[in-house]
């Protein structure tokens, strides 16, 4: 394999700029090779921005460093026969059947033996039964488990996969996600952004990002332990008015409700805890519990600096 | 609830309005467009062409042939533009389409005037376009009369009057019976083909984009002239077929004359057809979505269609036309297909008109090259 340590991806201070808003702001990002990587941020983060200037789509305005070993300002091109990128929206051809969308892809990517890696893409995602089907007349799980075909047919060594599962029934999705994992175990790294916090959780590392700034990274437990939030679940009758006086309370950053219990998260264990106490009477149930991903991540979204306003 | 509600409507209205001013190039079109045929139709075409270069062969050297002559260039329909006295070379320029006229001066002209002889003139006229012709053919019938007979005087007046001093005998070279189809089927292929190539290929990236597909095929090795050319390739193949259709329908149905090498049509053929990919591509680089494309196809198409001397003889226009008019491919493809088929000229007598179709598929092709982004920003 080519220079560049043993980092599939190893980036650092990657910045882009649209006129004058900057909407990924010094992004530092190294993901071990057959790593998953997630990337979790709020639509307009700068997700998809920094996915694009991985495998060449946009230059970057600042910043420097290698995508599989080769320089990401200089050596677009190389990185391009490597990366299979996977699309937020569809961009196969709709009016290709699947096999033709393959076959196509074979094709651009000259693979030597293109008939029997189309067969091989076509079997291994269980296309083969719909091969002759047009890619438009696709179902959302379909057409996802198309583009994962397609951008592996050329044997990529990093996958860039920008929401793939937007769109795609539960089933579909953990079919894919275990997919995902297969592919991780033959080495083949992948970075991959996800609203899900699921799908975050069968992430290896993750990476949260907000208005082009990176938040934290690491992984889940790591991330989680970061943030320094406790929570605690409520259980009993008058919940929803609880809720509401809760929110109006010291200490108190975040009530959920979890069908018959509120989870109540805040930084300020003390206050938290005081405030809970003094809220709820005895017939109310009250537990310390481990906080999730979402009420972190909400969390961080809600103290973030938004830098467009 | 009203059945048409006013309010309802106006919200579809303001809407309208809001929308035709965020897309400026529509609305440039729909100002533009008026503009452009207004000009073209009212400056730059002419039904009835004058100045229109003209030969003359001379055996004679007398009084009477330079008044004849004088009176041409006043009547404004001829310039002369060559006097020789070599029959080849006359009709050299004829073929090569570098004058429309040659006026042919007979052995003894003055001598036989006054001898009251009637001498023949013989007008060839380049006719493949009698919509070019006919008006100055018409002309030098009437001033032949009052050319000559002005100079009769004294005794000479008796030779004055009916039927005339001098005998006009014109041949229409060509095209002798001056059909217009001969002139307009021809034509129609290089018509044909702007039409559907520059729509067609001025869609081919626009739709990509449009589609979503553009980021795929970004993110793959593909680069621009892959891109480029691969998509114009199989528009030549369509366009060969159109070329074809057109001369077989050419040779059945209108019984066109084919003088020269149908192969060399099909040669220059490729040029223009590329040419006019080219600015299809071209324009799907610049346009934003595929309704700024067809606008964009459809401002080159009506010029091509105006200034190329398809409806309205070339030499009808004035200068500044006719500058226009040579910047596009029709105009020299036109007077490639017409010259072969009609005059059988071959492949040395197109040359001229070759190089500057390949001129512009050059240009049009570097711009399209250029304007093909390699990333999205």
């Amino acid at each position: 394999m080519s220079a560049g340590g043993e980092h599939a991806i190893d980036v650092r201070g990657v910045t882009k700029r649209f006129g004058s808003k900057t909407v990924v702001n010094g992004i530092d990002l190294q993901v071990r090779p057959g790593e998953i990587y997630g990337f979790l941020g709020p639509n307009g983060s700068g997700k998809t921005t920094f996915i694009r200037m991985l495998c060449g789509l946009l230059t970057p305005d600042g910043g420097s460093g290698t995508c599989l070993g080769h320089d990401i300002l200089r050596e677009q091109k190389r990185i391009k026969l490597q990366v299979g990128y996977m699309t937020q929206k569809f961009s196969f051809y709709e009016d290709l059947s699947i096999r033709e969308n393959l076959d196509f892809i074979a094709r651009v990517y000259d693979i030597a033996d293109r008939a029997s890696a189309v067969e091989a893409s076509l079997e291994g995602l269980g296309l083969r039964d719909r091969s002759g089907q047009l890619a438009g007349e696709l179902s959302g799980g379909w057409k996802q488990r198309l583009a994962l075909a397609a951008c592996l047919i050329h044997r990529p060594r990093l996958l860039l996969l920008d929401e793939p599962t937007a769109g795609v029934d539960p089933k579909a999705r953990r079919s894919f996600w275990d997919e995902i994992h297969r592919l991780s175990a033959q080495g083949i790294t992948v970075l991959v952004t996800t609203h899900y916090m699921d799908e975050a959780e069968r992430c290896h590392r993750i990476a949260c990002l907000a208005y082009g700034n990176m938040l934290v990274k690491g992984t889940v437990q790591e991330v989680i332990d970061s943030a320094g939030l406790t929570t605690w679940s409520v259980g009993g009758p008058g919940l929803a008015g609880l809720a509401d006086r809760l929110r109006t309370s010291p200490g108190v950053e975040q009530v959920v409700a979890f069908g018959n219990t509120l989870h109540v998260s805040g930084h300020d264990a003390g206050v938290l805890e005081a405030t809970l106490r003094r809220a709820c009477g005895p017939a109310l149930s009250l537990a310390n519990i481990r906080p999730g991903l979402e009420d972190v991540f909400i969390g961080m979204m809600d103290n973030a600096r938004d830098n467009y306003s | 609830m009203r059945r048409f509600d006013l309010h309802r409507l106006w919200a579809i209205v303001m809407k309208e309005f809001i929308q035709m001013r965020r897309d400026r190039v529509t609305f440039g079109m729909m100002i533009g467009i008026p503009l452009m045929q207004l000009t073209l139709f009212g400056f730059a075409i002419n039904s009835d062409p004058k100045h229109l270069p003209t030969a003359l062969r001379l055996a004679d050297n007398g009084p009477f042939e330079r008044t004849l002559v004088a009176e041409m260039q006043n009547s404004t329909y001829f310039d002369v533009v060559r006097v020789t006295d070599s029959e080849a070379e006359v009709h050299r320029l004829l073929q090569l389409g570098e004058v429309q006229f040659v006026v042919n001066i007979p052995v003894d002209f003055t001598r036989r005037v006054l001898r009251g002889e009637r001498p023949s003139v013989l007008v060839e006229a380049d006719a493949t376009d009698p919509a070019a012709t006919g008006p100055a053919i018409s002309a030098v019938q009437a001033l032949a009369f009052k050319a000559i007979d002005r100079d009769l005087t004294g005794p000479l007046a008796r030779l004055r009057g009916a039927p005339g001093p001098v005998n006009f005998v014109v041949h229409a070279h060509y095209n002798p019976e001056n059909i217009t189809q001969y002139n307009i089927v021809p034509g129609l292929m290089g018509v044909v083909l702007t039409m559907t190539m520059v729509v067609i290929t001025a869609l081919a990236i626009t739709r990509e984009r449009e589609r979503g597909t553009m980021e795929n095929l970004l993110s793959t090795p593909l680069r621009p002239s892959e891109v480029i050319v691969g998509k114009i390739i199989p528009y030549i193949a369509v366009g060969y077929i159109q070329v074809s259709l057109i001369l077989l329908a050419a040779k059945g149905l209108f019984g066109v004359p084919m003088v020269g090498s149908v192969g060399l049509i099909y040669a220059t053929g490729l040029l223009f057809i590329a040419a006019n990919l080219a600015v299809g591509i071209t324009f799907s680089t610049l346009a934003k979505n595929q309704l700024q494309a067809v606008q964009m196809a459809f401002f080159f198409f009506l010029p091509s269609l105006l200034l190329s001397g398809f409806m309205f003889p070339f030499r009808g226009m004035p200068g500044w036309a006719q500058v226009l008019g040579s910047c596009l491919p029709l105009t020299h493809f036109l007077r490639i297909v017409r010259g072969v088929l009609l005059k059988g000229n071959g492949a040395l007598d197109v040359l001229p008109e070759v190089w500057p179709i390949a001129l512009f598929v050059a240009v049009a092709m570097t711009v399209a090259v250029k304007r093909y982004r390699q990333t999205l920003d």
